[in-house]
């Protein structure tokens, strides 16, 4: 037993470490997703291409200030604002217009999805471009050395994570988005501006996985591909955690991610996807609601 | 309530009359009609204004998908080759009409460019491809159609025979050559035990095969072999598999993400790491100065055409490096931050050149010359050192259709490669395996 410690143990030291980064940039990206399908019940399959339009602002940022760590503030602020522009434009003039029908929305998303996908192709170039972290230092384990940055990811998006609970619970926007969730027609008789505050989901949803974009963009390249594995990850979350709650896609998050790294670490990549794919089969089947599904926090 | 009047009621709930269909269809044509013509798809260069007659070649580029630095690099070194052939009287006195269709480095697609250029475009050659899963899907099609094909690539594909007469690789070593020449310096130098590390595909299969030959030949061992997809973005799970008794890490690896995957070996390491020999499409289009690459000095890297120039450079390589547009550094003369794919690029003015000199050597005139053509480069020998070809002088086989060349191993220093060995091409030959010349046409 301790020598399959001795052996593996550094293994699984690495998986956990992985994994956790994974699970809580997942669980943002995830979280923008399963906001708007709760409170506006549509699915946004677009939604990976905000995540990519954060990572391409931010090398836009990086390349006008051409320094890590100013580009990274200036990302910071304008990558999710940006991305918020493009999801209420997008709210106003596509998703009003086919009056958000579950499967009008559908399709609508996904001209959007190649939209955007197109015109960042035009304008920002096939390749992939990298950005320079805005801090860099290793740390060194007895085995192995680990990027300090990707550890600082995994606590802003806590913190990020963090804060959207508390706006969901305490403040007068969280309450609206809850109220609009439970029942629409009744909060529209209470007085809850339920259009501002379809646009206002929307562009939260948006600028949540923006931020995740310019969080992860230094540990890889942005390149306008990058969208479509977290759009499908973050599918599998919220369908295994239930649409629509916020505890429900972070236990999911974390059950996708950590598997994912320990699976990854010990057996391929390949054998991790398909294993978690497998899970929202499973899900599906015997509990289609997801784990957490119908609450709303 | 019957079906006719839920249908209405759901099209003026929407809002959508034919009338407004029909406008956005007109809209939308419009759009595209005006967006044509500003965005001209075909990349048609014609460089000799009102020239009759031209010699078209069908430039199959890795324009977008995970080839796409190669792909930039590619077109820019054809475009400078062609615009120089041209000012030095074209090919057999026509000029070059290049003709560029994008493959998006997918093997399908690569197909239906080689059909696109050879019954549309009706080009008289096709060139151009580097990706090798492309070469394998897209050469077979070149075949059918009966249009030599040029391959620009380095996979072992051509001179193993898997492809056909029509197929050449005239201006760029394949894997098995390069890893003959320098495995004999890697295992005597370097250290016994390797880890290898290579992309999931046909080219990594390459490296896999041949590197773990040539460790048998030289009393080497491999101690782990792993592939990692080109597409992969994070790198880290695949290092903790390097066992701990590996005395030398050879890494190849290509795609986007191949900066991260330098980076990422640094991170796991740090400064105690094993001995690096890595192929230098590791670092293709990365700037060796880049932050968190510094663990590379020291480490030791294979290099077709070394990237930093250097005062023994022959007036050839200047020539090139300068009408490229490259500086001394490897990067763009217009943007520091743009460095060359320089181990690669130099197959493609190199298979112009090669071209040029087949046509003129054949009396090739039109289509119905192709035979002429193929049996006259299959009488090649070789090419000698100088503008048409500035990586160096090669020998070339008329049964592989493949060309062999020497090899360079490059050591990092102060940010720097400096070259500190050459191979002579003997090193890298082998025997062949096939005879193309013994197919027929």
């Amino acid at each position: 037993m301790s020598s399959w410690i001795n052996e593996n143990g550094p293994l699984l030291f690495l998986a956990l470490l992985d994994g956790t980064v994974t699970a809580f940039v997942l669980a943002l990206i995830a979280l923008g997703l399963s906001l708007v399908f709760g409170v506006m019940r549509i699915v946004n399959i677009a939604h990976g291409e905000f995540f990519m339009l954060g990572a391409v602002f931010s090398w836009f940022a990086f390349d006008l200030t051409n320094d890590p760590f100013w580009g990274f503030l200036l990302a910071l602020v304008i990558a999710p604002a940006l991305v918020g522009g493009i999801a209420v434009f997008s709210d106003r003039f596509i998703l009003r217009k086919v009056k958000y029908h579950p499967e009008s929305t559908i399709v609508a998303t996904i001209g959007l999805l190649y939209v955007i996908q197109s015109v960042t192709l035009m304008v920002f170039g096939p390749e992939a471009r990298a950005v320079e972290s805005p801090l860099y230092f290793r740390i060194q384990f007895p085995w192995f050395g680990y990027s300090g940055y990707k550890l600082i990811v995994a606590g802003m998006s806590a913190l990020c994570l963090l804060g959207v609970w508390l706006l969901m619970i305490r403040s007068k926007l969280g309450l609206y988005m809850r109220a609009t969730q439970q029942d629409i027609e009744i909060a529209k008789t209470c007085g809850v501006p339920t259009q501002k505050i379809y646009a206002a989901v929307f562009a939260l949803g948006g600028g949540l996985a923006a931020l995740a974009g310019v969080f992860v963009v230094p540990i890889r390249q942005a390149d306008h591909l990058m969208g479509l594995e977290p759009l499908l990850l973050s599918f599998i979350v919220v369908i295994i955690g239930g649409l629509g709650s916020i505890r429900g896609t972070i236990v999911a998050a974390f059950i996708i991610g950590i598997s994912d790294g320990i699976i990854s670490v010990f057996y391929e990549p390949t054998l991790a996807k398909m294993l978690a794919t497998l899970f929202v089969a499973m899900v599906l089947v015997l509990k289609p609601s997801g784990l957490y599904g119908e609450e709303v926090v | 309530m019957s079906h006719k009047e839920v249908k209405s009621e759901e099209q003026s709930e929407l809002n959508i009359t034919r009338r407004s269909v029909l406008g956005a269809g007109a809209v939308i044509a419009g759009a595209g009609i005006v967006g044509s013509q500003i965005i001209d798809p075909l990349g048609k260069t014609a460089y000799a204004a009102g020239s009759d007659n031209p010699i078209k070649i069908g430039f199959q580029a890795h324009r977008t998908g995970i080839g796409a630095l190669y792909g930039r690099w590619y077109e820019r070194t054809t475009n400078s080759a062609a615009k120089y052939i041209n000012s030095i009287g074209g090919i057999a006195g026509r000029p070059i009409e290049i003709i560029t269709e994008d493959d998006g480095t997918d093997p399908k697609r690569g197909a239906d460019v080689v059909e696109k250029l050879a019954t549309q475009h009706k080009v008289d050659f096709v060139f151009g491809t580097l990706f090798s899963h492309v070469v394998m899907g897209s050469a077979p099609r070149a075949g059918e159609l009966k249009i030599p094909y040029f391959v620009v690539s380095e996979g072992y594909h051509v001179a193993s025979g898997a492809l056909n007469r029509y197929v050449f690789q005239p201006c760029i070593t394949d894997v098995r050559a390069q890893i003959s020449a320098v495995s004999g310096w890697l295992f005597n130098n370097l250290g016994k035990n390797v880890t290898l590390i290579y992309p999931d595909y046909a080219f990594g299969y390459n490296h896999r095969d041949y590197a773990s030959a040539a460790a048998e030949k030289h009393g080497g061992k491999i101690v782990a072999k792993i592939a990692i997809p080109p597409s992969e973005s994070s790198f880290t799970r695949y290092f903790v598999k390097i066992p701990k008794n590996t005395d030398v890490i050879y890494h190849v690896m290509v795609g986007p993400g191949v900066l991260t995957f330098v980076r990422e070996l640094g991170d796991h390491f740090g400064p105690n790491h094993p001995q690096l020999f890595g192929f230098i499409d590791s670092l293709e289009g990365v700037n060796i100065s880049s932050p968190g690459l510094d663990f590379l000095d020291s480490s030791y890297f294979w290099e077709a055409m070394p990237r930093y120039a250097d005062a023994s450079d022959s007036a050839g390589s200047r020539f090139y490096r300068n009408a490229v547009g490259v500086d001394n550094s490897g990067a763009s003369k217009s943007d520091s931050k743009d460095v060359a794919a320089y181990s690669h690029m130099f197959g493609c003015w190199e298979t112009l050149f090669a071209i040029k000199e087949a046509v003129e050597q054949s009396g090739y005139k039109s289509k119905k010359d192709y035979s002429t053509l193929i049996e006259t480069m299959e009488g090649f020998t070789g090419f000698n050192e100088g503008i048409a070809h500035p990586q160096g002088a090669k020998a070339f086989s008329g049964k592989t259709h493949q060309c062999y060349g020497q090899q360079f191993v490059s050591k990092v220093s102060n940010g720097k490669l400096n070259v500190i060995h050459k191979t002579s091409i003997a090193d890298g030959m082998y025997e062949p395996e096939t005879d193309y010349t013994k197919q027929s046409l």
